[in-house]
């Protein structure tokens, strides 16, 4: 009995032993996903500036990379595409975005909001390439009808249609912001005799301003990172251009157009894919370092 | 003496009550903005796929010709896919936010890991591709199969799983781990009986959105090079694959050339909403069941 006892207690102390450690691996997994991202990034990307100069891929406006007599590696355009789509998201998501969020949190009843956020939260959790073809095949021919010169693939039906699909994201965040603000300080300027309106625009908002503003630059970065609406609804035109009507293409869109092709492992547009890779993710790193750093920092303590 | 003009008081007054009914219905509309464009894409998908849903469409293969083409190897690729991702980021998952909630100690260690689970959640999807593609595809030799797309997508929406675990584990009262050290239970002994146990709702419920939110990710496939072409539906973990995603994505680009493509696209669609919608319900149901306030 005690033998036994003593055998069952000595198992128990090396499990004891053991599972913190293998926990700790599970946890140091992401850890290595992050080591490995940014490896990954950095090892090739040098190897893609050992054959193509820093200044002309920074400076330069012309990206041709499958150009058989002289190709020419420029992110400018790419850089370009992928602006204008995003500028055009955030001119939906965050007038709309926000003004949800001022809707559910200052104006609703209880009960329509609590119909409405999740309705508005279905949104969000559309998958993206559904959106794509929602851009392709119904909003660029109906913007088509409007707009006469409009190309069947241009920036601005995947943007406006990025846009919806950030508007959850800037919505739900904003109203938390906002949902944090004591009600003691509406309360206050209600007394003094402030309409809801006034009372959402000159307390409300200024008090919650810092997790609203973090809400706007999250949506920034998940449009800049957004790659299959713009993938099929934007095109493949490597334009310099602020033309919003003609196709053009997003970083995103570029790594998957040389992925898909086939790109023979060692050689520069092999190597491109990784510097524009590594620009994203630079990109969307300090949107959302940016963001976090914005929502700690300004936050107001009641 | 008049001091106050009423007049010009009652015309301010007005104004101001009339802004604010006027900007409380314009907010309305706006909110309802959302809802409308749900409405109009769910309407356009259903009408697309009107007739061409079928028992065969769910059953056949693909091929070349539209009115034969199936998507029987995209759901079962999705299959695959899933028992791939379901199992890893459970363990994965469950492991790091045991270690992060019980084991590690509050300090620079645990800070860091919890800082590099926030940012991982917010690098895009085709960056996790491009990790895939160098690791798994490449460097591994994995090739584009269900393993190197299954890992990939794992990485990729195991924030999910820690966050929704981590809460889990937190809201397990203290009293109850205090109860089984009592009775004598060593720490792995009071986690793996009284912690999990207590705490399986949030994880599942986590793990369903993961698994959902992968179901639906195109951007990791497409760069690590799934086909969409003529293959064999996959019996394995290395045979090659595709998923409904890989079959909206290239049906749509195809639509341009052939307009039934556009049909096919939306079927799918309808297929891929249909099950992300029934996961959903799954995780809302297992969270109000097993919802206890303690």
């Amino acid at each position: 009995m005690i033998h036994r006892n003593k055998q069952s207690v000595s198992s128990t102390t090396l499990i004891e032993k053991v599972v913190p450690i293998l926990l700790f691996a599970a946890a140091f997994i992401s850890v290595l996903t992050t080591i490995g991202i940014v490896f990954t990034l950095i090892f090739e990307t040098v190897l893609f500036f050992r054959e193509v100069p820093v200044r002309e891929f920074f400076t330069g406006t012309v990206l041709r990379p499958l150009s058989p007599v002289e190709p020419q590696y420029s992110i400018l355009p790419l850089i370009m595409g992928t602006m204008l789509t995003t500028i055009i998201a955030m001119f939906v998501a965050i007038p709309i975005g926000l003004t949800t969020a001022v809707y559910l949190s200052e104006y609703a009843s209880k009960s329509a909001r609590k119909i409405l956020k999740p309705m508005i939260e279905v949104l969000a959790g559309i998958p993206t390439i559904v959106y794509g073809f929602f851009a392709f095949t119904f909003v660029t021919p109906v913007l088509r009808e409007i707009i006469p010169g409009l190309s069947a693939t241009n920036a601005l039906s995947p943007g406006i249609v990025m846009g919806i699909m950030i508007i959850p994201l800037v919505a739900s965040l904003s109203e938390d912001a906002m949902n944090s603000v004591p009600n003691s300080m509406r309360e206050g300027a209600m007394a003094l005799g402030a309409t809801q309106l006034e009372v959402t625009f000159r307390v409300v908002i200024p008090a919650a301003i810092s997790g609203i503003i973090a809400s706007f630059v999250l949506g920034i970065s998940r449009a800049i990172g957004e790659t299959m609406i713009v993938t099929i609804a934007s095109g493949s035109s490597k334009n310099f251009t602020f033309d919003v009507t003609q196709s053009m293409q997003t970083m995103t869109a570029y790594i998957v157009e040389v992925t898909s092709g086939d790109a023979a492992a060692g050689t520069t547009i092999y190597y491109s894919l990784y510097a524009v890779a590594m620009t994203l993710f630079l990109f969307t790193l300090t949107m959302n370092l940016l963001a976090r750093y914005i929502s700690k920092r300004f936050r107001e303590v009641y | 003496m008049e001091y106050i003009d009423l007049n010009s008081v009652k015309k301010r007054m007005d104004k101001r009550i009339f802004l604010n009914k006027l900007v409380k219905v314009l907010f309305l509309g706006s909110t309802l903005f959302g809802l409308v464009v749900l409405a109009i894409l769910l309407y356009r998908v259903a009408v697309d796929s009107m007739g061409w849903l079928s028992m065969d469409f769910l059953t056949n293969l693909l091929s070349t010709s539209a009115d034969r083409a199936g998507i029987r190897g995209a759901i079962m690729g999705t299959l695959w896919l899933m028992l791939i991702v379901g199992p890893v980021t459970m363990i994965l998952g469950v492991g790091t936010a045991i270690y992060l909630e019980e084991y590690a100690k509050r300090g620079k260690l645990h800070s860091f890991i919890q800082t590099n689970i926030a940012n991982l959640a917010g690098v895009p999807s085709i960056v996790f591709g491009i990790l895939g593609l160098t690791i798994f595809v490449r460097m591994f030799g994995f090739g584009a199969s269900v393993i190197a797309g299954g890992l990939t997508m794992s990485l990729l929406v195991l924030p999910i799983v820690v966050v929704a675990a981590q809460e889990a584990i937190r809201s397990v009262p203290g009293y109850l781990r205090e109860a089984s050290f009592g009775m004598g239970a060593t720490k792995w002994q009071t986690i793996k009986n009284v912690v999990l146990p207590t705490a399986i709702p949030g994880i599942l419920t986590g793990v369903i959105l993961a698994l959902s939110r992968a179901i639906g990710e195109t951007a990791p496939l497409v760069v690590i090079g799934i086909p969409a072409l003529l293959i064999p539906v996959p019996t394995g973990i290395t045979d090659n694959f595709t998923a409904l995603p890989m079959q909206i994505y290239y049906w749509t680009l195809d639509s341009v050339m052939t307009a039934e493509y556009a049909n096919l696209a939306a079927a799918t669609i309808v297929v891929l909403l249909v099950v992300l919608f029934l996961l959903n319900s799954v995780a809302i149901l297992i969270r109000n069941k097993f919802q206890k306030r303690f």
